[in-house]
């Protein structure tokens, strides 16, 4: 060879490199709080805690911990309600779609699933307490006829001990989640010409189901599922307006001995949090495990070549568990919005005996603070998200990194509590005099939300055919001109439901904005879990319509816009 | 005769494979270059390096001249080598008059002017009043035409043809080969074309290069 190789490098090295400097910084100020919060949970849960200088490093948190009252229950409590409803959100699912060739006729669905995929989840918690409150519409529904019931009957039906109501509500608004990630893993493999495969060779719908099409798309739900995971087992919104009150779990123990006025209790209460991290990745891990276990007994089931198993027909309650889910999760939120109309609705009217809209004129003064933080903050995160995720994808893209290994790696913030973080973070923004401010409100929202938007983001991103923007360049356009002129707008359609996700994902924040605020910035969601339990019913159910109804209209917004831009474009119906 | 498209001495490698060693190629302004070889010989690997679309990961020597300018390190966009691939890849988002105003250089001014051009060629190619329409809503042949429209539009110094003509049936493949390749000796512009079809090679009449 005459000349030695050389890689080819970027036209302007040093474009890129101030372009890769600028994300990663970026990056970084964005991540702080996560790193900042883990050392400041780490430290008071060994007893490093200079501010109060209780100064003996040791295990005494632990210890406090361990014997605390009710611990056992809480760990217990928190572990069930977890891992109970994950499973059972899943086995839904797959019963779901190992039944169904698709949801009541994809419309319907969309309609069902959209209100409760994009309403936060004390928003569904606060309307599923009144569901199953003795004196909720469940109650109503079957009295005074033929309960017999005049007056709300003596049952613990909500806050039970064992966790029920809690268990219910993170089915109720899992489940969705779970159907829409499986219905796009579904779109990546044929599952019709699998399954006529299947059929050809003697297979019915369910087991071809279960033994060809699920193996396919499982790594892609894998994800997902264990987001759900850890969601479920650290979650404080929900366990709050749902779960037992004493013991609590373990994530709303440690935020009450946070927020304890002794504040001796900080030590416990950082160990409390670090343990719910352990939960965690425990239960990642012992999920993964009995994973390898079933995928091991389904090769050998397979190849038992059996065409059928009398537990496949189980499948049809699963799927009807799933409409079960969605009839409640809709109900839970439909009551609420009866409620914030209603003037008089005594028990056991099924209906308000005296309708008003006095409530939604009389209550605008108040809530207009709370409305205008929350839809401020979603603003600014949605935006900042799209932008910080278009940088990256664009950058990324340009210097050939693996955007998977990029876009798993965003994801870690949502496989860990947040309930870790959360008083650490408060410590940095303390220090930085942003505490109770919305820009560190802010900040620590978009550990959140950013990932979200990532994740909705990648895979249109990668989806786009990369010859558009060659053809682009072979016609003379800089790459500035091929982003706005070409891939922004032909992206149109993803890039507003990733901002309506990170919208959504922002009006649901209960804790950052709990912990980063101070308790002094009041948004809709911790209006509504702070009112749920003794407030006025009125005004609970008009904050949680309002807080379904935000994310809601945004993500109606972004399926008609590009509707309505691209009227003409037939090549942009489909596109993403 | 001003030089047209040089390759001198190209080497191309990917994880340690050469693709193609020394390859020296003189394509003079009008002059239609057929690229042939069978799959995986790097046919689409030399056209995306001309044209500066090599993904990162190739390792490559040698350089590539236009008009007399080394292009070897420019960025794609200032290299003023038009391609066209098997699809059309009209902008989706857009007008068919606007995917032309896309491509057209920037270098004609004035809006009215502009469109005044690009409306007249539309016409020329037999086009006319298909400004508004959606692309999507062409048949395969008008699609490809203006995909042609717009990269001669934006006045490429060289033109890269990627099998442009594989989608099109044969009827209208042969129709639409003549169109290319009478425009490009019309505009002196040196072409070169990778395909699998030796029709297409005849059709071009030129020299042939097989990789091996």
């Amino acid at each position: 060879m005459a000349t030695p190789l050389h890689p080819l490098s970027p036209a302007r090295p040093w474009r890129a490199r101030i372009a890769i400097a600028g994300l990663a910084g970026t990056l970084i100020i964005l991540l702080l709080p996560l790193g900042a919060g883990f050392l400041g949970t780490v430290l008071p849960a060994f007893g490093i805690l200079p501010a109060i200088g209780t100064g003996e490093v040791g295990l005494t948190p632990w210890r406090d911990l361990a014997a605390s009252p009710g611990f056992a229950t809480s760990l217990r409590l928190t572990l069930v309600t977890g891992l109970a409803s994950t499973a059972l959100a899943f086995a839904l699912t797959v019963g779901f779609f190992a039944s169904h060739r698709q949801l009541l006729g994809g419309r319907l669905a969309e309609a069902l699933l959209a209100p409760l995929l994009a309403s936060p989840h004390s928003a569904i918690a606060v309307g599923l307490a009144f569901l199953l409150a003795p004196s909720g519409w469940l109650a109503r529904l079957v009295s005074p006829w033929p309960s017999g019931w005049t007056v709300p009957p003596d049952l613990v039906t909500i806050h039970d001990p064992w966790g029920i109501a809690l268990t219910i509500g993170l089915v109720v608004k899992e489940t969705p989640f779970l159907v829409l990630v499986t219905l796009a893993a579904l779109n990546q493999v044929d599952a019709p010409s699998i399954l006529r495969t299947g059929a050809a060779l003697g297979y019915r719908r369910r087991s071809a189901w279960l033994k060809l099409v699920l193996p396919l798309i499982y790594p892609q739900i894998r994800l997902p599922i264990y987001i759900v995971l850890a969601f479920s087992l650290s979650v404080v919104d929900m366990a709050l307006v749902l779960g037992p009150g004493n013991p609590p779990t373990l994530a709303v123990a440690a935020v009450r001995w946070f927020n304890a006025p002794d504040v001796t209790r900080y030590p416990m209460a950082a160990a409390a949090a670090l343990l719910v991290l352990v939960v965690v990745m425990a239960a990642i891990g012992f999920w993964r495990v009995v994973e390898m276990g079933l995928a091991r007994a389904g090769r050998r089931w397979i190849a038992t070549g059996r065409r059928w198993h009398p537990a496949i027909e189980l499948g049809e309650v699963l799927a009807t568990g799933v409409f079960a889910a969605l009839a409640l999760g809709i109900a839970a939120l439909a009551s609420m919005v009866v409620w914030s109309f209603a003037w008089r609705w005594p028990f056991p009217h099924r209906l308000p005996v005296e309708w008003t809209v006095a409530l939604w004129t009389q209550q605008a003064s108040s809530l207009t603070g709370p409305l205008i933080n929350t839809i401020g903050l979603a603003l600014a995160t949605t935006a900042m998200s799209l932008a910080v995720a278009i940088a990256a994808f664009e950058i990324l893209e340009n210097h050939s990194f693996a955007l998977p290994a990029v876009v798993r790696a965003a994801a870690l913030p949502l496989l860990l509590p947040q309930v870790a973080f959360q008083f650490g973070a408060q410590v940095l923004l303390v220090g930085l005099h942003l505490d109770g401010d919305l820009i560190g409100v802010c900040w620590l929202q978009m550990a959140f939300v950013l990932p979200y938007v990532l994740l909705a983001l990648a895979d249109p991103w990668r989806a786009l055919d990369g010859r558009y923007a060659r053809s682009a360049a072979a016609l003379g356009a800089s790459q500035v001109r091929i982003l706005l002129a070409i891939k922004l707008p032909i992206l149109l359609r993803p890039l507003l439901i990733a901002g309506a996700i990170g919208f959504a994902v922002s009006v649901a924040q209960y804790l950052p904005t709990l912990f980063a605020g101070g308790g002094r910035i009041a948004t809709l969601t911790t209006e509504a879990v702070t009112r749920s339990s003794g407030g006025d019913r009125r005004v609970v159910g008009l904050l949680v319509t309002l807080q379904a109804a935000l994310p809601m209209l945004i993500y109606g917004a972004a399926l008609v816009i590009p509707k309505v831009l691209y009227a003409n474009r037939r090549g942009m119906a489909g596109a993403a | 005769m001003r030089p047209g498209l040089v390759l001198k001495s190209v080497t191309i490698a990917v994880d340690g494979r050469v693709l193609m060693e020394n390859l020296d190629l003189a394509i003079a302004p009008g002059e239609v270059v057929t690229l042939m070889g069978q799959s995986g010989s790097g046919k689409s690997t030399l056209v995306n390096y001309i044209g500066g679309h090599l993904d990162r990961g190739f390792r490559a020597s040698g350089s590539v001249h236009l008009g007399g300018r080394n292009i070897t390190a420019m960025p794609a966009a200032e290299r003023r080598v038009g391609l066209l691939f098997q699809d059309d890849l009209l902008f989706p988002h857009l007008s068919v008059l606007e995917n032309l105003l896309f491509g057209l250089a920037a270098s004609v001014r004035g809006r009215v002017a502009r469109r005044e051009l690009a409306v007249g060629e539309l016409a020329r190619a037999g086009l006319s009043g298909f400004e508004d329409r959606d692309p999507a809503t062409l048949s395969g042949g008008q699609r490809a035409r203006v995909a042609l429209l717009r990269t001669l539009l934006a006045r490429p110094d060289a033109l890269l043809l990627d099998e442009p003509f594989g989608k099109l049936d044969p009827g209208l493949r042969s129709v639409f080969r003549t169109v290319v390749f009478d425009q490009t000796r019309q505009q002196g512009i040196p072409v070169l074309l990778v395909t699998h079809d030796g029709a297409d090679a005849e059709a071009a009449g030129g020299r042939v290069v097989t990789l091996a």
